[in-house]
């Protein structure tokens, strides 16, 4: 029999303040007013979402700002139904990618506003390609989550 | 290209639930363990490389200072690596650059993690920024399953085809890890087991899944010069290194056809001079956490073509009596300490082409890949080993 050894339980808690600096904030400002932002490359003309202040592939400023549209379509979606520590959304939910309509990367958020809680209903009703549109939270404060999910058309 | 390298040694802790050792006493365990199948000593040592991945899953932040003595790594250069579930193999690439570059004769690689000493998935989840991706990536298995999935309907795979090709993944690396002393999970599972588990995040269920595992891995490099200076015959000498990296944003890149994997793999293979990898290797240690993301990699690597590797999963092609036998020892499906991850999948590599896996051992193997991945569907790590030169 193998013999037990103590243990200890401690935690770390340390507190932040993270600067968003100009883009986020300004993309943020649209969440609380409903709309997504995203900013337009000069140089490969790709329309990128969330907005950047540069675009990661050609390394140049990317100040041409663009309201992107409130549908797209579904590219990749994932159900999840396990819980960890902190977990800032209730499982199950659904992870997922949305291409937005007009822009030219997919957009990580949620999808919902249907039933979760049966998961083969889920999968029978998801499907790639499917369209979708943005459902917002009637108490925005400036947050990612100010869009609830992106519901089915 | 700089000088050849070789690893000469491989030492493992016994990899599980290991609540019976504090975490400096584990990394201790592999690194002793490399020293008595090598018969060298720390003394012999220009310089210590270890990582993990990241610090923070034991609640400790500078692992490198927390297990200088562990390693014997006092009055030596000490380098720490970290590239998320990479982190093992991007510490092989270090150890590798170190000596290629002609500054060092022998490198003590380390690699560790104690998983069950925190929360996995809550620390892996702070690998993102907290205003955007951190909501939603939902751990390790919310991004991976969500690449698998898109991975499936890309190629128009049959959804039951897919499952029933992870499942016999599942199946065979679970029957491999009996064969392994260091494995963690050691438990027959059928088809049936695995199709029925409980869904974690679709469509990977919980035995598609790799546990927690705590455990450590130790690797002696050495610079030709020193394998003549040491006499040794049997060593894994590095024929090709691949590494790549992408953007930042989960949705920024295409995940179904994962060009850092490709890249990586393609990087390894022209230095290695590789042309037809399915048949010019004879073992791979593909870094598994997931059996659907597995497949992926076959075809990334050039393994079967864009979409095929369900059909010869399901042939067996992959299988331990296969054309090209993958994860023979059980892979991280089975054993999940990540820091450790990758250097394990080096070293389980090392040691096929050394004639050393034993009981896992592919008869005759001379040519083996080993791989880690990582990020938030961001790294790609390989090396390949073989028994010449
Ligand atoms: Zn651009």
């Amino acid at each position: 029999m193998a013999k037990e050894f103590k243990t200890i339980k401690t935690e770390i808690r340390l507190p932040y303040e993270l600067a968003y600096g100009a883009t986020w904030t300004r993309f943020f400002e649209g969440m609380e007013n409903e709309i997504i932002y995203g900013t337009k490359c000069s140089k490969c003309g790709r329309v990128l979402v969330p907005a950047r202040s540069f675009c990661p592939r050609c390394f140049v400023d990317t100040d041409e700002w663009v309201e992107t549209a409130q549908e797209g379509v579904l590219t990749a979606w994932s159900y999840v139904n396990y819980k960890y520590f902190g977990q800032p959304i209730e499982p199950p939910f659904i992870g997922a990618l949305i291409r937005l309509d007009g822009t030219d990367v997919d957009f990580l958020h949620l999808i919902g506003g249907f039933d979760l809680s049966d998961f083969d209903l889920v999968r029978k009703t998801v499907k790639n390609g499917m369209r979708v549109k943005a459902a917002w939270s009637n108490e925005r404060k400036g947050h990612i989550l100010d869009l609830k999910y992106f519901e089915p058309v | 290209m700089g000088r050849p390298v070789a690893i000469i040694g491989v030492g493992q802790t016994n990899h599980g639930r290991r609540m019976d050792v504090c975490y400096p006493d584990l990394v201790r365990e592999a690194v002793v363990r490399v020293y008595e199948e090598t018969g060298l000593n720390p003394d012999d040592i220009d310089g210590v490389v270890s990582g993990t991945m990241p610090s923070m899953m034991e609640g400790v932040a500078l692992t490198h200072f927390y297990f200088a003595d562990a390693m014997k790594a006092g009055g030596k250069p000490i380098l720490k690596t970290e590239t998320c579930g990479s982190t093992g193999v991007s510490i092989a690439h270090t150890a590798y650059y170190w000596i290629s570059s002609g500054m060092a004769d022998l490198i003590l690689a380390v690699g560790h993690e104690k998983m069950n000493e925190g929360d996995s998935q809550a620390t892996m989840t702070t690998v993102a920024e907290p205003f955007y991706q951190r909501y939603f990536i939902a751990g390790a298995p919310g991004v991976f399953s969500m690449q698998s999935q898109m991975w499936s309907v890309r190629y128009g795979l049959e959804e039951e085809k897919v499952r029933d090709a992870a499942a016999f993944i599942s199946v065979t690396h679970h029957d491999s890890a009996f064969d392994n002393p260091y494995a963690h999970i050691k438990m027959q599972v059928t088809m049936e087991d695995v199709k029925t588990s409980r869904v974690i995040t679709y469509p990977v269920r919980l035995l598609d899944v790799c546990p927690n595992s705590d455990g450590a891995c130790a690797v002696l490099f050495a610079s030709d010069k020193m394998v003549k200076k040491l006499g040794l015959d049997k060593v894994a000498w590095v024929k090709g290194v691949g590494y790549r990296g992408e953007e930042y944003y989960f949705g920024d890149s295409d995940k179904a056809v994962w060009q850092s994997a490709v890249e990586a793999a393609r990087q390894a293979y022209d230095m290695a001079g590789i042309k037809d990898p399915r048949k010019e290797l004879d073992v791979a240690e593909v870094y598994n956490p997931f059996t659907f993301q597995e497949m992926m990699f076959y075809e990334c690597f050039g393994f079967c073509g864009l979409g095929e590797a369900p059909d010869l999963v399901l042939k067996g092609t992959f299988a331990r009596n296969g054309e090209l036998p993958c994860d023979p020892s059980g892979g991280t499906l089975c054993t999940n300490p990540i820091g450790a991850t990758g250097l394990i999948r080096t070293a389980e590599a090392a040691l096929q082409v050394m004639g050393k896996a034993g009981d896992h051992q592919i008869p005759g193997a001379k040519t083996a890949l080993s791989h880690a991945m990582g990020g938030v569907d961001q790294f790609n790590g390989i090396m390949i080993v073989g028994s010449e030169l």
